[in-house]
């Protein structure tokens, strides 16, 4: 891949559009050679120098909640009401379809305007490809900070605090995740500690006596936020039957008819569930029902000799399910194992300007690089347009909003607002879960959780700070740091963006920040692979996860277990799982000499 | 100013410190003194130290309680522990306000204090509490009844309930931050038992005979007892060490006056702002009041509620004024942040008086209703539009004082030390702007 900067100064908008659309190209496989035919598509405006459409920023107004005495309404804009997301994605796109896009089909090209439903020359502000929200000096100074550093021998300007100024500078415990941004203001703060009660709360079956806390499934996963986000950390996969579910199986299948692959074309889905037991395997249900059955892990070593010969064993999982209780699962249904990631520093990434993530987009690697970072393209749910999927192993979510609401849905059987699945994943062929009754109080709201319920978890959600960083000076860490890039880790692990100036929050707003991640899809080679289809993304291909906080994860959550399914049991067996685009970076590390790959997780370490 | 009143038990030196200063007070340039940042921070580390050994000398008192309980149980005896644990519970409240801007309270906070948690792991609980919990497989561990329980997978010798054990071993077992094996609240079950009468009147009722091996309730009472003397002598060790942090060579105290007065000054209002807005105007009472939800009452099991939330209150305004009532009488103050606010702007700082002042009275009117007989529980219950006015008269308080504090934050210009700790484009922390 290109480093960024260079692709900001030899590129200019068109070719932006050009790697996004390929990106869509690729994802339908409609690959029409080199070249893209970029002029067809735009018409005139993107090739000029101020194409940007910032449509309204839909984000929430308020980002704090204020505590009155009654709570009267949403506390947000009218495009926080959205329906059942797939619906409302659904009329835009065919909204968007009214409007016959000839001078596309002229193109001969089923370019992304069609397929997402955009009118022509129009480019969603969700994946705007220039920083509208800074002033030219500014840019010139965003620019000059994130380039990737040259001098090892000493820490850079502001790389202790990797989340700028919301970084936590409180003691490292096992609480190290669980703190608000350093620099919200008190109101924000209360904001934050009743989303953090909220995220600890036990939702229970209906009926209950305690009527604003039922509805829960009735199949379920987990019956709290934070059942799954222990210490808001990173989950692992069970060591035996009794452990806690920090980790469950996304189930879909690919499109088969025709029309299930238009859907998938104009992204009114990502991919298709089970029809019997849904888009995820609950294994928890409320009494009476049945739960849908239990997730079974079985393990094979497999020995790794690297460069200097010592020898470390990988183990290599594989998932079926057992107990199924209504039958075998569609024989395209495909199982996804996924861990609970970490919670720090999601209102930041959602802040990362567009501009800055496409810009490091190469679907087509253009450049020969052997690493093809990949936008992945989706519907965000409140507005229906196009959006960035930056959150989740597969990228599959545009916003911390929609991330919350679907997995209230999805994995505690609780309707929001957003996602009113009033019995939650349970299918039309589960009648004896909708049979059950739900926990609407039509007092109380038109949902089981009513607002500010969801407002609050995702003001919680977007302010989990980062700690500081540890070490960050000693020579061994600088020493790591310098293997990291030589090694072409900071290729896909992006050091640094700063965040748009213009986010909502202005404790987000401008931070120089430290994640370690591009948010592209990347293919990660057939070992990682687990064949299932999300949007943009194939079946190799996973989002970078970003590495700020990865040195704290024994610290906070008593293991090491890493990658989507836990199957890594440190961080030298993360990275030797590395493989696709990444290969030639796992096996420069496997190639390093004892005292450089030490140094190496040292530096990890101190993230 | 009022004559310093040495803390009967604090250390030589900080009587000392504390006489030299009161000196340099009086006599030698009076209103200086009075703002002076650092003679400020000393002041406020001496009430902290001054605090944390009241609460310190309570909970001795709470553990001797529990130990004659244990030696001879009785409706007296648990009557007379559960009166000391409400009156150790008077100090401790007043010291919260150290906890937001001290990192070492911070930290060690969730050892004495944490809370909500899920009794289940510690001893018996009623059929209604369930029997699982996907998220805790302790939910139910019951100790008291096990002498072998499961954590993560791994098979863990309980045989001896030891304070090594509760706090190493058992506290927050598995990640799960409601496994809450020691301090107040775990103490607090021990001597009430489950509140299982909802938004209805009443407390936890537990017997004596929970404690009563010759005629024992409840099953297993050597390892209840054994579990209480456990949680009230570690709450002593864990007071002890708090102590030690405020005293002349005390880390907390070194932290705050070894560095820059500013940051220190910041940390005051930093936890006043914090403990108001956040942590108890929202945490601990407007989410109870969302929700009616019984469970979501700090002292739950002996309804003590309104006393925790008062003197949290109370020790908010103590911190601005600089003043603290000991459990023996005596006063301890000195200089404040109350007067180097009223040295710049009298009149906001009427105002913060005068707020604080309108809060300790909307918790005392609550206060009154759950004396009177209608716990908090109850107050905060659906459809009890008196009693949820009266919590709700609380946090607007405890909201409307927090936007006096902010404003104090801005006239003592310690806004960007607030949201970033240090004004200084040279210091080794310094972020992007």
């Amino acid at each position: 891949m290109r480093r960024a900067i260079d692709f900001l100064r030899r590129r200019t908008l068109s070719h932006y559009w050009c790697v996004l659309r390929g990106s869509l190209r690729s994802h339908l496989r409609m690959r029409t050679g080199g070249r893209c035919l970029f002029g067809v598509v735009s018409g005139n405006n993107l090739g000029n120098s101020e194409p940007e459409h910032s449509a309204p920023h839909p984000k929430p107004e308020h980002n704090a909640f204020r505590i009155e005495p009654e709570h009267k309404g949403s506390l947000l804009g009218p495009g926080h009401s959205a329906p059942y997301p797939e619906v409302r994605a659904e009329r835009a796109s065919k909204d968007a379809l009214i409007q016959p896009p000839l001078r596309w089909s002229v193109a001969g090209l089923v370019s992304l305007a069609l397929t997402v439903g955009v009118t022509a020359g129009d480019v969603p502000s969700g994946l705007s490809a220039t920083r509208t929200d800074l002033t030219a000096k500014d840019l010139a100074r965003v620019r000059a900070i994130t380039e990737p550093t040259t001098d090892f021998s000493k820490a850079e300007d502001f790389e202790p605090m990797p989340a700028g100024a919301a970084t936590s500078r409180k003691r490292v415990n096992q609480d190290a995740f669980s703190h608000p941004s350093a620099n919200l203001s008190f109101e924000e703060q209360g904001t934050f500690k009743l989303g953090n009660g909220l995220f600890r709360k036990l939702w229970v079956s209906s009926p209950s006596s305690t009527q604003a806390s039922d509805g829960l499934g009735p199949l379920f996963n987990a019956r709290a936020c934070q059942s799954c986000h222990l210490k808001d950390g990173r989950g692992h996969p069970p060591e035996d039957n009794s452990d806690a579910p920090s980790m469950f199986l996304r189930l879909a299948r690919a499109a088969e008819t025709v029309e299930e692959k238009a859907m998938l074309g104009r992204k009114a889905a990502l991919n298709f569930p089970d029809p019997v037991y849904g888009g995820q395997l609950q294994d928890l249900a409320v009494p009476g029902l049945a739960s849908e059955g239990r997730m079974k892990i079985a393990y094979e070593e497999m020995s790794v000799t690297l460069g200097d010969g010592s020898v470390v064993s990988l183990r290599k999982p594989s998932y079926s399910v057992d107990d199924l209780s209504l039958g075998p699962l569609h024989p395209a249904t495909t199982l996804s194992p996924r861990v609970t990631p970490p919670m720090i520093g999601l209102g930041l990434v959602e802040q990362i300007h567009p501009a800055d993530i496409l810009a490091k987009a190469d679907p087509d690697d253009r450049d020969g690089d052997g690493i093809s970072g990949k936008a992945s393209v989706v519907r965000d749910a409140a507005s229906g347009e196009p959006a960035l999927g930056r959150f989740g192993w597969k990228a599959s979510t545009p916003s911390i909003r929609q991330q919350s609401a679907e997995a209230f849905a999805g994995d505690i059987g609780i309707s929001t607002p957003d996602v009113p699945r009033h019995w939650g994943d349970c299918s039309e062929a589960q009648q004896d879960c909708l049979a059950l009754p739900n926990g609407i109080q039509e007092r109380l709201g038109k949902s089981e959780a009513p607002n500010p319920v969801l407002d609050l978890v995702t003001f919680y959600s977007q302010n989990l700070a980062v700690p500081a960083r540890r070490d960050v000076g000693k020579p061994e860490v600088l020493a790591g740091k310098k293997v990291f890039y030589q090694l072409g880790c900071a290729s896909c692990h992006t050091p640094k963006f700063v965040t748009r100036r213009d986010a909502p929050n202005k404790a987000h707003a401008f931070q120089l920040i430290w994640p370690y991640s591009d948010f592209l899809l990347h293919d990660m080679g057939e070992g990682l692979a687990d064949g299932q289809t999300v949007g943009d993304a194939t079946g190799k291909e996973w989002r970078t996860p970003p590495l700020w906080g990865i040195g704290l994860t024994e610290e906070v959550s008593g293991h090491t277990f890493f990658l989507h399914d836990g199957r890594a049991r440190n961080l030298t067996e993360a990275i030797l799982w590395h493989g696709g685009e990444a290969q030639a970076a796992r096996d420069g590390f496997a190639a390093l000499p004892k005292a450089d790959r030490e140094a190496l997780i040292k530096f990890l370490e101190s993230l | 100013m009022q004559a310093w009143v040495t803390a009967p038990q604090g250390g030589k030196l900080a009587a000392i410190a504390a006489t030299a200063m009161l000196t340099a007070a009086i006599f030698v340039l009076p209103a200086k003194a009075d703002t002076d940042p650092k003679a400020v921070l000393a002041n406020y580390a001496d009430i902290a130290q001054a605090k944390y050994e009241d609460a310190l000398a309570t909970a001795v008192k709470l553990d001797e309680a529990a130990d004659a309980l244990i030696t001879k149980p009785s409706a007296e005896a648990l009557e007379a522990a559960r009166a000391a644990w409400k009156a150790a519970r008077i100090p401790y409240q007043q010291t919260e306000v150290y906890r937001f801007g001290n990192p070492i309270v911070d930290e060690w906070e969730g050892r004495v204090n944490a809370w909500p948690l899920d009794e289940g792991l510690i001893d018996y609980v009623d059929a209604g509490y369930g029997t699982e919990s996907d998220e805790n497989t302790l939910y139910t561990a019951n100790v008291i009844a096990s002498p072998k329980i499961e954590i993560n997978g791994t098979e863990v010798d309980a045989s001896r309930i030891t304070p090594e054990f509760l706090a190493g071993t058992l506290q927050e077992a598995g990640g799960i931050e409601a496994n809450v094996a020691t301090g107040y609240h775990a103490v607090e079950f021990l001597l009430w038992g489950q509140d299982l009468n909802g938004t209805g009147p009443g407390a936890g009722n537990r017997p004596f005979t929970d404690y009563d091996t010759a005629n024992c309730t409840g099953g297993n009472c050597e390892r209840r007892a054994e579990y209480l003397a456990a949680a009230t002598d570690l709450l002593v060790a864990d007071l002890q060490e708090m102590v030690a942090n405020w005293g002349a060579e005390g880390a907390a105290r070194k932290a705050l006056l070894d560095g820059d007065p500013k940051v220190g000054i910041s940390a005051i209002l930093t936890g006043m702002g914090s403990l108001s807005y956040g942590e108890l105007a929202g945490e601990r009472m407007k989410l109870g009041l969302l929700l009616h939800d019984p469970e979501e009452e700090h002292d739950c099991f002996s309804d003590n509620t309104h006393i925790s939330h008062l003197y949290d209150a109370i020790g908010i305004r103590d911190a601005y004024l600089g003043s603290y009532k000991r459990i023996d009488g005596t006063v301890v103050e000195g200089p404040s942040v109350a007067a180097m606010v009223n040295e710049i702007d009298p009149a906001l700082n009427a105002e913060l008086t005068g707020k604080l002042d309108a809060t300790i009275a909307a918790m005392e009117v609550m206060a009154k209703r759950a004396e009177g007989g209608e716990a908090y529980d109850q107050q905060i219950g659906e459809g009890n539009a008196e009693g949820n006015a009266a919590v709700q008269a609380a946090i607007d308080g405890l909201i409307d004082q927090t936007r006096s504090i902010e404003r104090a934050v801005a006239v003592l210009k310690l806004d960007s030390i607030a949201f970033e700790g240090s004004d200084s484009l040279d210091a080794p922390d310094k972020v992007f702007q």
